[in-house]
């Protein structure tokens, strides 16, 4: 008998799954895109199952608002549409290799993953690992609140946070330089 | 009876990773290839999460935050790349962008 959070988590795991593959294979790239977004909201679902309902708002404002949307922006401001579907996705040669050598990096996480033992086998319930796991007095105990989750951007990882600030301004700074008109006559003269 | 497990979440964190590698490798779009890459990145996020979950530690969702930022960051400048790149040469797959092979 399957408990709810399981029905959950395999109707998320299967829409995520499901998403990408279908992403990965689709001809048109806004269908790809579309199949992209429902991934997305597929693994925001499974951040709400593991508790981190902040990240999971995140997940779907910044990955399915923002990022997919700019995605179809400059997919219909190219206008990449039916001459590029038109062609085959890839060639078959391409297509084997890189099956086996995503199925070899897969393998490589699952098992070569498993034989370390930083998830143990015998006590893989929640409650069990959680006792299990020494907490040292620096970091910061999980919680499902966001204001801890402030908290802790405001302490101990203010550099990142300011890092990242910055970085955000250089991408924009960036970005504007990319696409200013003269760039391409610049280059031609 | 079958509960979930973290067993369950990294498992699938390393199957998004893996349809991510195989989108990147594959595709000739380079439009795609940005969407896969997302889309491991995804897979990543899955994994530190659970592990953050189940460790106990705020520290795995804040690098999650981190990672966002990043991601949010890399595709606005990767699609300006691409954009400049379209303006010159009138495509988006990257067969066709092989000016330095051979």
């Amino acid at each position: 008998m399957m408990s709810t959070v399981d029905l959950l988590f395999w109707l998320f795991a299967t829409l995520s799954v499901g998403g990408g593959l279908s992403m990965v294979f689709s001809k048109h790239p806004v269908s790809a895109a579309m199949f992209m977004i429902v991934s997305l909201v597929g693994v925001a679902a499974l951040f709400v199952l593991l508790e981190s309902f902040f990240l999971a708002v995140l997940q779907v404002l910044v990955y399915a608002g923002a990022v997919m949307v700019l995605f179809l922006f400059i997919i219909m401001l190219l206008d990449v549409g039916p001459d590029a579907a038109k062609q085959k996705i890839t060639n078959w040669k391409t297509g084997i290799f890189g099956f086996f050598t995503a199925a070899l990096l897969v393998y490589l996480l699952v098992f070569l993953g498993n034989s370390n033992d930083f998830v143990n086998e015998g006590t893989s319930s929640w409650p069990a690992l959680i006792e299990d796991s020494a907490t040292s007095g620096q970091s910061l105990p999980f919680s499902t609140n966001v204001s801890s989750f402030g908290y802790g951007l405001m302490t101990k990882y203010m550099l990142p946070v300011q890092i990242a600030g910055f970085m955000l301004l250089a991408a924009m700074i960036g970005v504007i330089i990319l696409s200013k008109k003269d760039v391409q006559q610049k280059n031609d003269g | 009876m079958l509960t979930v497990t973290p067993h369950h979440f990294l498992i699938l964190s390393f199957i998004l990773v893996g349809i991510g590698f195989f989108g990147l490798l594959i595709r000739r779009n380079v439009l795609l290839m940005l969407m896969s890459l997302e889309l491991m990145l995804n897979g990543i996020n899955v994994a530190l999460l659970t592990f953050s979950r189940v460790g106990n530690n705020l520290d795995g969702g804040i690098f999650v935050f981190f990672i966002m930022t990043v991601a949010a960051a890399e595709v606005a400048v990767g699609l300006a790349l691409l954009v400049a790149l379209y303006k010159k040469r009138r495509s988006v797959l990257s067969d066709d962008m092989a000016l330095l092979k051979n």
